[in-house]
């Protein structure tokens, strides 16, 4: 077997890896060029460019009310399921209860089921409750769907974790409580970043279960959904350029993180429940 | 080393949270689908007519086959597209590997809901292909059938899932021993052998575990209809959602999402039975 045939073989192949990646990165090109197209969202080729949708994007103040709103979610989603997600993943960890196969797949269920069944079993039960949608709902779904993905990232940091630095620490006559704080939390802290950064970027982003439980204040994802049944402009493009640009910087913080806290081959996220 | 009151303390309020805010709907969805609807308002009497209505209405079975058509392309093309450029990636890429699969996994996480804005800009009849098109003077009239039809939603979902598809192939080719496809290819084995009696049967638990997802995600997908099918690209979970809203009848649209989740749930249960038979 020789380099050189091996490289020939690889030809074809190449292109169409290229074509695929082509594929996968054109749309996203399309969109970030035609934002600064004057004559609206289609046509070929874009001529005329203007900065006129960004100026028109920033004076948009029921768009940054929209993100406002987005951020507060997010950040109450952070709080919630990196909690619970710590606590889940130190139960599934080192607890052993009666069930615990099942809460281990009933936790992880939201990664896989589709959103409408979240957001819809939610309503349902928010309905019965007799609770009022309002953003505090979108906190409440984003949250508990989210665990999921904290749980399995916390998961994978406690794997990594050496017991015996805690065991140390409740020897040498340190409370659980002071052992949890000192030794427990700090060794994950790579970890807790890495699943806050990826559960910030997914709620800001989520819509599938938001769709079912947003009240009278929009998501930005929610107000931009409203503002393309109403006619399209580049201004949408411009948006989403920079949704883009922030969601795609906080993956690559997370990447990076992620790798130094877990090392290259971390298992992946993407594991079934 | 951890007492008994640590578990307790672990355990107790994720238990509790997912019980109440997971189950407990889940629980209330399955109740909902046995309930009615009777002059705008909801009646607690327990029945079967939902599912008898499901059964017996042809509407619902079309729908469903629909779905699982759309389902079906988008788990073809996204394998199509994923699954060689895993194999380049793994066994072919060279020194970029590490970079390119940043690249294939970075739109894993971007917002979906740009990422469907921009093909319908791109699909539309004024849109950026129409434009193209006309541009080369290839047609004259734009080409309607882009948008707003099944095929703009196998587009779309195809463009989300390959990612998906993607990363656990990748991860079971970056498995396979290279001893292996060596060891065969000294025996004798051409290249074509070699794929389809070595590498192909070590990948197919990776290959299985993509096209899970990408069919159960599309499978109930309610988003890329609505943005890019029309019509004639109604999914499953369009019916249930409209259910939902104007149309009015959560009983029956909570006994469609159960039927959904029992199809995902068998789904998930019946390939990970078969990834396991096919680990080495």
């Amino acid at each position: 077997m020789s380099g050189h045939s091996r490289s020939r073989r690889g030809a074809p192949l190449l292109v169409y890896a290229a074509l695929v990646f082509v594929f996968i990165y054109l749309p996203v090109i399309v969109l970030i060029l035609y934002s600064f197209n004057r004559d609206g969202v289609g046509g070929f080729p874009p001529r005329h460019l203007t900065l006129a949708w960004y100026r028109q994007l920033f004076a948009d103040a029921p768009l940054w009310d929209a993100v406002l709103n987005s951020l507060k979610v997010a950040a109450g989603s952070v709080a919630l399921s990196l909690t619970l997600g710590l606590l889940a993943a130190l139960a599934l960890d080192r607890a052993s209860f009666p069930g615990k196969a099942l809460f281990r797949r009933l936790v992880l269920l939201p990664l896989i089921l589709p959103g409408i069944i979240t957001g819809l079993s939610l309503l349902m039960f928010l309905v019965f409750v007799g609770a009022q949608l309002s953003l505090f709902t979108v906190f409440l779904g984003h949250g508990t769907a989210l665990i999921s993905v904290a749980t399995t990232e916390l998961f994978a940091g406690l794997q990594k974790l050496d017991r015996a630095q805690e065991e140390a620490s409740l020897d040498l006559g340190a409370t659980p409580w002071q052992t949890f704080w000192r030794v427990t939390v700090p060794n994950l802290k790579l970890s807790l970043i890495a699943a806050g950064l990826l559960i910030f970027t997914l709620s800001m982003d989520e819509i599938a279960v938001t769709f079912f439980l947003t009240g009278r204040d929009n998501t930005l994802p929610l107000e931009i959904w409203g503002r393309l049944r109403r006619g399209i402009t580049p201004e949408i493009n411009a948006v989403s350029a920079l949704i883009l640009a922030v969601s795609v910087a906080l993956i690559v913080i997370w990447h990076r993180v992620r790798t130094r806290g877990l090392g290259a081959d971390a298992p992946e996220l993407l594991e079934r429940p | 080393m951890y007492s008994k009151a640590y578990k307790k303390l672990v355990a107790l309020p994720p238990l509790l949270w997912v019980g109440l805010f997971l189950l407990v709907p889940y629980a209330l969805m399955l109740a909902h689908s046995f309930w009615a609807v009777h002059d705008g308002m909801l009646v607690r009497q327990p029945d079967l007519h939902n599912y008898v209505t499901l059964f017996s209405k042809p509407v619902y079975a079309a729908v469903l086959v629909r779905t699982m058509r759309i389902a079906a392309a988008v788990t073809l093309c996204s394998l199509l597209l994923g699954y060689p450029l895993a194999y380049y990636l793994s066994f072919h890429a060279g020194a970029p590997k590490e970079l390119l699969y940043q690249l294939v996994i970075v739109p894993l996480w971007v917002s979906y809901l740009v990422r469907g804005y921009a093909w319908k800009t791109i699909l539309g009849s004024e849109g950026v292909l129409n434009g193209f098109f006309e541009y080369l003077h290839l047609t004259h009239e734009p080409v309607a059938f882009l948008l707003y039809s099944p095929f703009a939603v196998v587009v779309m979902l195809t463009h989300i899932y390959t990612p998906f598809v993607f990363l656990p192939v990748y991860a079971a080719l970056e498995h396979i021993p290279r001893g292996l496809v060596e060891a065969s290819e000294d025996l004798g084995a051409g290249a074509a052998q070699t794929f389809l009696r070595v590498i192909l049967p070590l990948s197919i638990p990776g290959l299985l575990a993509g096209a899970t997802f990408a069919f159960v995600l599309s499978l109930g997908d309610f988003l890329a209809p609505l943005l890019v099918g029309g019509a004639s690209g109604t999914m499953i979970a369009n019916v249930v959602q409209s259910l939902f809203g104007a149309a009015y009848d959560w009983p029956l649209g909570a006994a469609i999402s159960v039927g959904l989740l029992i199809i995902t749930v068998s789904l998930l249960f019946l390939s990970e039975r078969l990834e396991k038979r096919w680990r080495y």
